[in-house]
């Protein structure tokens, strides 16, 4: 472990902080709904790269319980999320996201 | 693990992006073991890599993609996605340079030879009303999904 380069947990931090910016500017500027849904599933990631790395950093397993329970929710959401885009597709027949203009004034 | 994370927002095709996303999630797995946590990589493969991508690719295949391919990918807020990734990561790099100095510089040495099962002990004991929760949203996720699905309600 010593003679290798050395990974601290900053490294880990800045990884996830890396993965979480890209999932932002997927959901902020991505048109497709699919794809806006793949980039929340990267911020999800990151938030449990973190978690993880935080637990191996203070030794409890703590952090990697609740990396499986976000594992979970990511679960819930990609069901529920994607159940509403077919919903929406069958409606609409589109999956840009900026033709969902329902509630919009 | 970077690269997959990039192709996922740039590409074209969402196959292709469900593919980047794959590999992203897999080099992740394989972080978790370099973290000592061999428990989460499992799942991570099992449930992510195998399950919700499943479950993305079926959707991709049900909406059709070939219109959408020809069409413009990026809406026109990408001024305010720069500006929000920008002070975003300014943020991140602030506290990064500033909190660096909080934890510890080098993990505590573990043998972690009995990780699952101390898992495992957590999850059904200190944490037993969470785990029952989680089995109760997945259950409202599940009929919510298939009732919105469904042609006619």
């Amino acid at each position: 472990m010593q003679s290798m380069l050395h990974i601290t947990t900053l490294h880990y931090l800045v990884l996830g902080a890396a993965l979480f910016l890209l999932g932002v500017i997927g959901v902020l500027t991505r048109r497709n709904v699919v794809i806006v849904l793949m980039s929340i599933e990267l911020i999800l990631n990151a938030v449990n790269l973190n978690l993880v790395a935080f637990s191996r950093l203070w030794g409890s397993l703590h952090g990697q319980v609740f990396a499986i329970f976000i594992i979970t929710d990511a679960a819930a959401e990609a069901a529920v999320g994607l159940g509403i885009l077919i919903a929406f597709f069958r409606n609409k027949e589109t999956v840009n996201i900026d033709e969902v203009n329902l509630l919009k004034w | 693990m970077l690269i997959g994370g990039i192709l996922v927002i740039t590409r074209k095709n969402p196959v292709h992006s469900a593919l980047a996303l794959i590999v992203t999630l897999l080099a992740q797995a394989s972080i978790y073991l370099m973290l000592y946590a061999p428990f989460v990589a499992g799942v991570q493969i099992i449930l992510y890599a195998g399950g919700i991508m499943v479950l993305f690719l079926f959707v991709i295949m049900l909406v059709s993609i070939d219109r959408s391919i020809r069409e413009r990918q990026f809406n026109s807020q990408w001024v305010a996605g720069v500006i929000a990734a920008t002070a975003l990561g300014g943020l991140f790099i602030a506290v990064f340079a500033k909190g660096s100095s909080l934890f510890p510089d080098h993990a505590l040495p573990v043998v972690e030879n009995d990780n699952t099962q101390n898992i495992a002990t957590l999850l059904y004991g200190q944490y037993m009303f969470a785990f029952e929760i989680a089995s109760l949203l997945l259950l409202v996720a599940i009929i919510g999904a298939v009732v919105m699905a469904k042609k006619k309600i």
